[in-house]
């Protein structure tokens, strides 16, 4: 395995353009509670990799909610794909939505529909016919090796079927910036290296990604920009 | 793992040749009224894109609300049945009794009857708003009494009295007072049998009844959009990680609402389809037996009254509507509630 990664650095004529991601003083707090992010400031390119890591409890789930816009944030400011969110209707919310695709720490597969159904939601809340998409939704999932597991229902999928369910499920979309959430927790080390080269040949196929982990093994076998959480703040490391 | 047939952005533009599935196309054509159903279902706005109901059918207590709008679809048919029959017989009596007028003059000793007759004719006729006047003759007098003394009796020596029928002319509303007034002086044997005031009455009860019918309907509907509004609720609690699931690809609200709104509207069609042929197969067989008792006596003053106890084509088409309106109040609600707590979230 060829570990290193060269990712183009964006280019600086359209690199207000190509920010996907923009955080800018950030703070959050659940309720009443302690500050979770403190200042957080970072932004996100289009076509870069990089790694979200900090201890357990550091923020890592609730930075990507914030960046999907599950959470607002108690102070700071949110841009997405060049929009301030804060003035964003829900609609406009769902349609930004699509543009990024998730896979969370928990999956959060339907359990009462197919895999092949839960990879095509992201295609089906939009209201695409089956038939425009159903041909790719099938590809996608023998590309990460689901192809035989594609009308079974998730409860009786493994731990890593069912993260590369969720995987494609994020990516079916084609979305411009992949978030995944612990993407190598439930899995062996070599499937792990396995997804993670998936990921970097998403990247390569121009699709920004940030993967939140704390498996350093794992990280470092890529040469890859960090961001790095610890007691509430964020540590670039690029 | 496969690169190759991925290019920059376009994970999988390259697609392979999927066969359409055969269940599609084998799928069997259900009946017209299937077809109906579904065709409405779509014009209600439950948008539906390929695969099946992404809301679980099982997740979501159906059996209660489905019951529930049976129930309410019954007691509306049968509102609905009831003032159909109270309306049309209320129309049978302003039609063809309100135009009748009848003047009794019964034999007295010492008087003329033909002459009194002829003569309470005559006043009838020059009454204003009176159109024809015609004299029961004696035979037919008897003839009516046929029924309950039967035949080949000798009348002659009977005190029966003679009829006389006044036609009032269309939309007249003649004033009696006069030719009243002129009876009891000339005529004093002589009664003026004005059903237009019982008429009257009988009128404004039907018209009262027609109401309370028509308040009951929008009642029932009222507490059957309750019911549906709660019964939504319920099934977001049931399925909040589905919703979530939903928003976090990219869902709309207006999708979510109209995955609820279609679901409902199945439940709503099942119930109101249920509700609404018993309360069809309860009129039919409510003319039926009505009709058993058409031969028994008596019937007819009971037909007179009210009608002929079965309920006309509209009031078959009402309740089949009010089985579509209660499928549609079913969607309609199901799917504002779903916006309405959407949007309280955040
Ligand atoms: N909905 C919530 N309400 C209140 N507190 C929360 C909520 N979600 C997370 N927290 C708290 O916020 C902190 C950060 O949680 P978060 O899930 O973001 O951590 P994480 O870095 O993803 O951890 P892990 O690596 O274990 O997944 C934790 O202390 C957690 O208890
Ligand atoms: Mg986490």
């Amino acid at each position: 395995m060829q570990p290193d990664v060269e990712h183009a650095a964006p280019s600086t004529g359209e690199e207000a353009l190509s920010e996907l991601v923009r955080f800018e003083n950030v703070g959050l707090r659940y309720g009443i509670g302690a500050e979770i992010l403190r200042d957080v400031n970072f932004s996100i390119h289009s076509h870069s990799f990089q790694f979200l890591t900090g201890p357990s409890g550091a923020g890592k789930t609730t930075l990507l909610r914030l960046i999907l816009q599950t959470l607002r944030p108690t102070r700071g400011r949110v841009r997405l794909f060049g929009q301030n969110v804060a003035g964003l209707s829900k609609g406009e919310l769902a349609h930004l939505r699509r543009r990024m695709g998730i896979v969370f720490q928990d999956f959060r597969l339907l359990d009462h529909l197919t895999t092949y159904e839960n990879v095509a939601l992201p295609l089906v809340v939009q209201g695409r016919e089956e038939a425009s998409y159903r041909a790719e939704v099938i590809e996608l999932l023998r590309w990460v090796g689901l192809g035989d597991r594609m009308h079974v229902p998730p409860v009786i999928l493994s731990g890593g079927e069912k993260q590369r369910a969720a995987i494609a499920r994020a990516l079916i979309a084609q979305p411009a910036l992949l978030l995944a959430d612990e993407p190598t927790g439930n899995v062996d080390p070599s499937l792990a290296r396995r997804l993670l080269r998936l990921f970097i040949e998403l990247n390569r196929t121009g699709t920004a990604v940030v993967i939140a982990t704390h498996d350093l093994p794992l990280m470092d076998l890529v040469d890859a920009r960090r961001l790095v959480l610890a007691e509430g703040h964020l540590h670039i490391y690029d | 793992m496969r690169a190759a047939s991925c290019s920059r952005k376009g994970i999988c533009i390259s697609m392979i040749e999927a066969a359409p599935s055969s269940a599609e196309a084998a799928e069997p054509v259900a009946d017209r009224a299937g077809r109906l159903l579904r065709g409405l279902a779509e014009r209600l706005g439950g948008r539906d894109a390929g695969g099946g109901p992404i809301l679980p059918a099982r997740s979501i207590a159906g059996r209660a609300l489905v019951l529930v709008i049976a129930i309410m679809t019954f007691l509306a048919g049968l509102t609905a049945g009831a003032v159909h029959l109270v309306a049309d017989a209320s129309a049978d009596w302003s039609g063809a009794l309100a135009r009748e007028i009848t003047l009794q003059i019964r034999p007295v000793p010492g008087r003329d009857i033909e002459a009194d007759v002829r003569l309470a004719a005559d006043l009838a006729g020059r009454t204003r708003g009176v159109e024809a006047v015609r004299v029961f003759a004696r035979s037919e007098g008897e003839k009516l009494l046929e029924p309950w003394l039967g035949a080949g009796l000798d009348l002659s020596e009977l005190p029966v009295p003679r009829l006389v029928v006044l036609k009032l002319a269309a939309g007249a509303a003649p004033d009696f007072t006069r030719l009243k007034a002129d009876l009891a002086e000339r005529v004093p044997n002589a009664g003026l049998d004005d059903h237009r005031l019982w008429l009257g009455r009988l009128k404004t009860m039907a018209d009262t009844a027609v109401l309370i019918g028509l308040a009951i309907l929008a009642l029932v509907l009222t507490a059957t959009g309750l019911a549906v509004a709660f019964a939504t609720r319920g099934a977001m609690a049931g399925t909040a990680q589905i919703i979530d699931v939903l928003h976090l690809v990219g869902a709309e609200d207006s999708y979510i609402a109209g995955q609820f709104q279609r679901h409902f509207l199945r439940l709503g069609l099942r119930g109101a389809a249920v509700g609404g042929v018993l309360a069809i197969l309860f009129y039919l067989m409510f003319s039926l037996s009505a009709q058993h008792f058409a031969t028994t006596p008596g019937a007819e003053q009971v037909e007179a009254l009210f009608g002929r106890f079965s309920l006309p084509a509209a009031g078959y088409l009402s309740v089949a509507a009010i089985g579509l309106v209660v499928s549609a109040v079913t969607a309609i609600v199901s799917r504002m509630t779903v916006y309405r707590t959407l949007s309280g979230q955040e």
